[in-house]
């Protein structure tokens, strides 16, 4: 524990109450993950703020102690980005779950950032929804979100989260309050908070735009021979100019793993099931089943089926959202990527995973938003296996690579964190990164919140302006000034 | 400002060379694309290097299939939608043109730069919306990218983001990654009068509420009289827009009428009363829930009105000694911010309040990014 902690944790227990400063090694073990279990860290301590209030207290405390802090939602992210930090608090922000206002006339609800993605859904249905829709919508939250700019199937149609935030309250890393608004004159600071994954300071009160449900909505499931035929479907329906609500893919190795968990009759005899979402107007939704059974069926399709109902609609569904967890069904391991490429590059990036898998020995199951590009290859390992997870680990790295070389991304929608800082340099220049951490240096000067992820070596942010002066740490040659 | 040094780039690395080369020298970069919107903001401090991005107007990459393109920041508006439709797509961009002759001059980079749209926004929002990525110059010659030219991605932070809206004062913007939307061959137009903004407010209330996936929900008044304008789009735009045009009725509007693939000029007039060469132009953005109170203001002061019926966002028209008595009169919480300024001389305040906590995060912004205050000094908010 850093010298001056217990100092800290004492104000810490006089803002918030002892019941809510974890410091007990088993409560803090809850929160040495987050949804990627393979990084692990224990902080010195666990604060969990009842109010926006609160959380500026906690955050001054930790700036005048000049102690690092790591916001938390549900700690469902799949990068480490809220993995603590050794030397660091974890401001746990799971009690501040209320929904302040629903104000339907004017498209807006104001939340908190405890309260779950679905839970925003549901306040606004019958009539509006929330679009963004994680696969964790069910338990991850507004203000995870809004760190990770989360996607979700439907954003190839409806966009994401940073689409969807009007208005943010945020802590900033010294304690102060300030709002960011998409209509206050000025930059465009909410745009760049949104996806700055907890770097820049704690999101506290979010709001948010809801849109009108849409009147109709038709799903269809079409099995292929194999991931080809059904990457040409997809080709075939982007360049007619549909835009479906979600177009999702699987293959073989995914469908085997998912319809062991569901059952919903998702044929194994497939090498790619493609599920194809429309919504909207019944007059221009309820034409498109035929249409796309026909587009799918020119592709190759030997089976489409169009649910009928809602029941059988959330069946196909449910086997898509299962694919990640049913995975252990087949494999003792299995490492995600979040790799996005140009969706015109998917056979030939499909190829290459598959030529990079059989080098290795490994099973490589895809699972992916096939409209944007953004795949969800799943490394399958066996962890008992010495020397398995790190070939894996190498593996996934190369299928990373590949996206980026394919002119894609190293991440779609999953975030950097720490999982994928190490690959950052193969997609920006050390321009780039050196001009992200000006925008990171205006927020956070001490680089208090949530250091050591996004960028890929740590940096400090040096005096702006006057003289150049050296810090301890770059003196030491822990750390590079840029 | 006849003695400033004119420059007009063609490589992303002569943009940067200019700029390091200015920021070293102490002198002031104004940065020019169209020109159409070139009196917003503050009146611009003195500046020694006038800097062009008519040398940077190609379109870098136009990925069809994957519905995204790469623009450098001097590309016509026009001139990219012209080469979009070709492959039945579009930038979902439609702010106003320039110029009475109908010469489209406005910039992509002038158009992310300041941020301005047009009706479509009512469905996909703003430059900052479509941009999935960006290539900037700094001040100190910095070449930097952000961003990516996928529609998904969360790699890094947004520079892109930052950029759009910032009036060029962070950097010069060189190129822009957009996504790109199905351009539909079919569309129609629903319009609506009234002259009752309570009447107005509600129809346009229940359109926007309505499940009827608009492209665009305008509305206009002037002189004590106003109209609702919906915009569908799609194989079956007729009949959709036959149930919009119902609603309307139902709704009190009179006069509703329905134009199949027609209702350009009526847009383009939408468009128009954004700008505006004699009087000032207030965009105010307000709640949609506002709108008959937005109304009555503007009618104390003379004014008229356009705007995004769904979003709460206005362009008022007012005589310019009327624009301190429109402030006073808007909606608590509606911010105001002054573009076209007819005539010379010193301006007030165009920007209207900002939180002292915001002022300040927004200086500090700016000293990383232009430490030396060469990029278009002055004329951004805080006098930025």
């Amino acid at each position: 524990m850093p010298a001056g902690s217990p100092e800290l944790i004492r104000r810490l227990t006089e803002l918030c109450g002892r019941r809510f400063v974890l410091t007990h090694p088993h409560e803090l073990a809850t929160y040495r993950s987050d949804g990627l279990l393979h990084y692990r860290q224990v902080p010195i301590a666990v604060v969990l703020p009842a109010n926006t209030a609160e959380v500026a207290q906690v955050v001054r405390a930790c700036y005048e102690a000049r102690v690092p802090f790591v916001a938390r939602g549900s700690g469902t992210g799949l990068s480490g980005g809220a993995l603590p930090t050794q030397d660091g608090v974890v401001i746990g922000l799971s009690r501040m779950r209320r929904i302040l206002s629903v104000d339907l006339p004017n498209q807006r609800v104001v939340v908190q950032p405890g309260v779950t993605n679905l839970a925003v859904s549901r306040a606004v249905a019958p009539t509006h929804f929330y679009p963004p829709d994680p696969s964790s919508q069910i338990v991850c939250s507004i203000g995870g979100n809004v760190a990770e700019n989360s996607g979700g199937a439907h954003c190839f149609k409806y966009g994401f989260t940073t689409n969807y935030i009007e208005a943010l309250e945020v802590v900033l890393p010294d304690g102060s309050l300030v709002t960011l608004d998409r209509d206050a004159p000025g930059y465009d600071l909410l745009g760049a908070f949104v996806g700055s994954e907890g770097t820049l300071g704690v999101a506290c009160e979010i709001t948010l735009r809801v849109i009108p449900a849409p009147e109709s909505i038709r799903t269809l499931l079409a099995f292929f021979s194999d991931t080809g035929a059904a990457g040409d479907a997809v080709t075939a329906i982007v360049d007619a100019g549909i835009v479906p609500g979600a177009i999702e893919m699987m293959d073989q190795l995914s469908i085997e793993a998912a319809e062991q968990s569901t059952g919903a009759g998702y044929r194994l005899d497939a090498g790619a099931a493609l599920l194809v979402e429309v919504d909207g107007p019944a007059e221009e939704c309820e034409p498109l089943v035929s249409q796309l059974t026909e587009m799918c069926e020119a592709a190759g399709a030997f089976e489409v089926r169009a649910a009928k109902d809602e029941a059988e609609r959330d069946l196909i569904w449910r086997t898509r959202k299962a694919a990640f967890a049913s995975m252990g069904r087949i494999s003792p391991a299995y490492y995600v990527q979040d790799g996005v490429i140009p969706r015109t590059r998917l056979a030939e990036v499909l190829r290459q995973i598959d030529g990079l898998a059989a080098d290795y020995r490994l099973r490589v199951a895809n699972v992916f938003h096939a409209g944007d590009g953004n795949l969800h290859p799943l490394v399958c390992y066996d962890d008992r296996v010495e020397g398995e997870a790190a070939r894996a680990e190498e593996l996934a790295g190369l299928i990373v690579k590949a996206c980026v070389d394919a002119g894609g991304s190293i991440t779609g929608e999953h975030g950097v964190g720490v999982d994928k800082k190490a690959y950052m340099p193969s997609m920006f220049a050390e321009e780039d990164l050196a001009t992200f951490q000006r925008l990171r240096c205006a927020f956070d000067p001490d680089g208090l919140a949530n250091p050591g992820k996004v960028m890929p070596t740590p940096r400090l942010c040096g005096e702006v302006p006057g003289p150049y002066r050296q810090h301890p740490l770059e003196r030491d040659g822990v750390a590079e000034r840029f | 400002m006849s003695a400033a040094t004119t420059l007009a780039p063609e490589t992303f690395e002569q943009a940067g060379a200019a700029l390091r080369a200015a920021g070293a020298g102490g002198q002031r970069v104004r940065i020019v694309g169209g020109a159409t919107k070139s009196g917003w903001g503050w009146s611009h401090a003195p500046y020694e290097v006038e800097l062009h991005t008519s040398g940077l107007n190609s379109i870098l990459a136009h990925n069809a299939g994957d519905m995204t393109a790469t623009l450098q920041a001097g590309v016509p508006l026009a001139a990219a939608q012209e080469a979009f439709a070709q492959a039945g797509q579009m930038l979902s961009l439609d702010p106003p043109r320039a110029g009475e002759d109908g010469i489209d001059g406005a910039t992509l980079g002038g158009i992310v730069a300041t941020g301005d749209s047009g009706p479509l926004a009512h469905r996909y929002g703003g430059p900052r919306d479509l941009i999935v990525g960006a290539t900037v110059a700094l001040a100190d010659g910095t070449i930097a990218k952000s961003g990516g030219t996928v529609i998904k991605n969360v790699a890094g932070y947004d520079i892109a983001k930052l950029m759009a809206g910032s009036f060029g004062t962070l950097g010069l913007v060189l190129s822009v990654n957009v996504r790109l939307h199905p351009r539909s061959e079919r569309t129609a137009t629903v319009v609506g009068l009234a002259d009752d903004p309570r009447t107005l407010h509600a129809a346009a209330h229940a359109l926007a509420t309505a499940p009827a996936e608009l492209e665009a929900l305008d509305v206009n008044w002037r002189d004590g009289a106003g109209a609702l304008l919906a915009q569908v789009a799609g194989p079956r735009s007729e009949p959709r827009a036959g149930r919009l045009a119902r609603a309307m009725a139902d709704a009190g509007l009179s006069e509703v009428e329905l134009l199949v693939d027609g209702g350009r000029e009526l847009w383009d007039a939408q468009r128009a009363g954004q700008r505006s060469s004699s009087r000032a132009t207030v965009r105010v953005a307000a709640r949609a829930s506002e709108l008959a109170s937005m109304i009555a203001a503007v009618d104390r002061c003379d004014g008229s009105l356009v705007g995004r019926a769904a979003l709460g966002h206005s362009w008022v028209q007012v005589d310019p000694g009327s624009i301190a008595p429109l402030r006073a009169e808007l909606p608590a919480g509606a911010t105001a911010i002054v573009q076209d300024l007819p005539g010379e001389g010193a301006r007030e305040n165009p920007w209207g309040p900002i939180q002292p906590a915001l002022l300040d995060l927004t200086r500090r912004l700016k000293m990383r990014f232009d430490p030396t205050g060469t990029c278009n000094p002055g004329i951004f908010v805080g006098g930025i």
